[in-house]
């Protein structure tokens, strides 16, 4: 076929068009190859509310039970006069000590033990910095990553250091506080806590 | 009999070049006629040895991936089956785990050459750049492939790294989901890590090999003096200084291949955890999502770069002093502003920073596996600032070095 009678306008607008057509067709089936990737609805159904017995943490000194939400390993452990009674005198050494980065704590653990009972701590056991689980130090000694280790969480990551109300020390490479999620008290069992529901979302 | 044998192979190639024309041409252009400087040295061993280790790596690779088991449930028992029942089993197991260290000594080796030459500068900025990308791809395949056997260093390696893109900032937490698949770890995060592991990357990677290498063949080899062999031509048209690569410089790279082939054998039979290094003892107990092992490190091609990250008390800053790192390699043709190619022809404090570059980073390869003091975080400080100091005021002291007048022929030496 040779160029005679070409009209230069239409074939623009054909280009066009087609460049246009093929271009939305490459951009929705990208879109649904990227998209593949998120949780699938059986992941997403995996985050169900657990409910746990805490009773057992009486039976010995600085025991922590560490149950499995969404995956996530949360923490559940008894604190003692001791260990409670220093949490005011860490507050310098500490980079949110009042807990105002809300993204770690809700409204119902904004206090000095971040809980809702001062005794029982409930954190998510992944550290802030990049999701290792931090070791349990709960002993009021020094230790060889802080001579001035008054008791909490140490992650052997990336050498992060959390009081025992999941504080973030300053300085380290964790940028927050351990989070707290949401949880409550059974109102008719002291000794039955459900992880996944705040106490505001109880009816 | 002779004159049909003859007969029958000139049939057959006729037959051949009658049909695919460039083939013959092909051959010509990259191994008869490609003139190499005849000057190479031992330095010049491990682009080809880089090719050996890949094959290796994919034809294990493939082996493995017959018995292997993609599976959060599965992986970790199926690597055991591998290494006890399978017949030879552990032996293709540990030529690949072997390999993946073995790969980075020579890439690393392969890109010290480069700086030590100037083999970067121009004219060869894009097979400089084309190399950096393979290095970019071989260091996330070397990480997927680590997640895959599913021992603890697998599984808490996998959440340090994906979790580095929860720093970013706005999108940072959902890539992170996006990326695992899953609020955690898990099942899902491997099986597209096997995916990307064996198909998608290794063929990115041969891609970028390809490319590497037509870009090198276009501009002509560097060699340890930097001199630009064309500029002196025969009346044929051929480089006084430069030899056939095929068979010269085959049988050099045969040699060469000889020797790190013992080499390699010599860790596969008896140190294939090279004592913790190439393959963690910590790996060789089953993921555990609840418990993180007490020392978390990553293998020891990637502990330079870790060091940096775990010295830096902002996470944010820590991923981007991590990155740049890497990235900031892209930029060496353009950073090095010297007169000469060749350390050989370079002033004295060109190469003594170079000799602290190279200081600095084996420094921080080491604190990468240790602990972390507060006087070994705070000498990963300071080996982090020179070795982007390195980088920042090179264009500094390279324009301004006293560089020697670099010869019109290539010495004869080495």
């Amino acid at each position: 076929m040779a160029n005679e009678g070409v009209n230069n306008g239409r074939r623009r607008f054909l280009t066009a068009t087609t460049a246009v057509v093929g271009g939305v067709g490459v951009a929705a089936t990208g879109y649904a190859f990227l998209s593949s990737w998120k949780p699938s609805a059986r992941a997403q159904s995996a985050a169900a509310p657990v409910e746990v017995d805490i009773s057992r943490l009486d039976l010995q000194p600085n025991a922590r039970l560490t149950v499995q939400w969404r995956g996530k390993p949360v923490w559940i452990f008894r604190r003692n006069e001791e260990q409670l009674a220093v949490l005011p005198g860490l507050a310098e050494r500490l980079a949110d000590p009042d807990s105002e980065n809300t993204d770690q704590t809700p409204a119902f653990a904004r206090n000095l033990a971040r809980s809702i009972k001062p005794e029982i701590g409930v954190l998510v056991g992944i550290c802030t910095h990049l999701g290792c689980s931090p070791t349990y130090v709960p002993e009021l000694r020094p230790q060889a990553f802080d001579s001035e280790w008054r008791g909490g969480f140490f992650c052997p990551c990336h050498n992060s250091r959390f009081d025992i109300a999941g504080r973030v020390f300053a300085g380290v490479p964790a940028p927050a506080n351990l989070p707290v999620p949401p949880h409550h008290f059974d109102p008719g069992n002291p000794n039955l806590v459900i992880i996944g529901i705040a106490p505001e979302e109880v009816a | 009999m002779n004159a049909q044998i003859d007969k029958a192979v000139n049939g057959v190639s006729g037959w051949v070049t009658e049909r695919t024309p460039g083939l013959a041409p092909f051959l010509r252009k990259h191994l008869t006629e490609y003139y190499a400087p005849k000057n190479f040295n031992f330095w010049y061993y491990f682009g080809s040895l880089a090719i050996l280790v890949f094959a290796n790596q994919i034809i294990t690779g493939i082996l493995l991936t017959m018995h292997y088991v993609p599976t959060a449930a599965g992986a970790f028992a199926s690597v055991e089956y591998i290494m006890r029942d399978v017949e030879w089993g552990w032996l293709i197991r540990y030529m690949h785990s072997t390999g993946a260290s073995l790969f980075f000594v020579v890439v690393y080796l392969h890109m010290f050459r480069a700086m030590l030459y100037g083999s970067y500068q121009k004219p060869r900025e894009l097979v400089w750049v084309l190399g950096m990308l393979i290095f970019l791809v071989l260091m996330a395949e070397a990480f997927l492939g680590y997640v895959l056997p599913w021992g603890q260093m697998s599984f808490w390696g996998a959440a340090v790294i994906i979790n580095l893109f929860s720093a970013l900032p706005v999108i940072g937490p959902e890539l992170v989901i996006w990326i695992r698949g899953d609020y955690l770890v898990s099942d899902a995060t491997l099986t597209r890590f096997f995916a990307l592991h064996v198909v998608a990357l290794p063929l990115v990677l041969l891609l970028l090999i390809v490319l590497h290498l037509g870009a090198l063949h276009e501009v002509g080899s560097n060699n340890p003096d930097g001199i630009d062999i064309k500029k002196k031509k025969d009346e044929k048209g051929r480089p006084l200084d430069g030899i056939p690569f095929h068979p010269y410089y085959t049988v050099k790279d045969i040699f060469g291949a000889g020797v790190f082939l013992v080499i390699a054998a010599f860790i596969v039979f008896f140190a294939p955890t090279f004592g913790n290094l190439f393959l963690e003892f910590d790996n060789f107990n089953e993921a555990n999502p609840l418990v993180t092992p007490q020392q978390i490190k990553p293998v020891w091609y990637f502990t330079p770069y870790y060091a940096m990250l775990r010295a830096i008390p902002s996470t944010l800053l820590g991923v981007v002093v991590m990155g740049g790192a890497v990235m900031i390699f892209f930029l060496l043709p353009w950073l090095d502003r010297s007169k000469v190619r060749s350390y050989r022809y370079r002033g004295w404090f060109s190469k003594m920073m170079l000799a602290l570059f190279v200081v600095s980073f084996v420094v921080l390869g080491w604190l990468g596996l240790q602990p972390g003091s507060e006087l070994q975080t705070l000498v990963a400080r300071i080996c982090t600032a020179f070795y982007f100091l390195f980088f920042f005021t090179m264009p500094l002291w390279t324009a301004l070095d006293n560089t020697k007048p670099v010869p019109e022929r290539v010495t004869s030496h080495a």
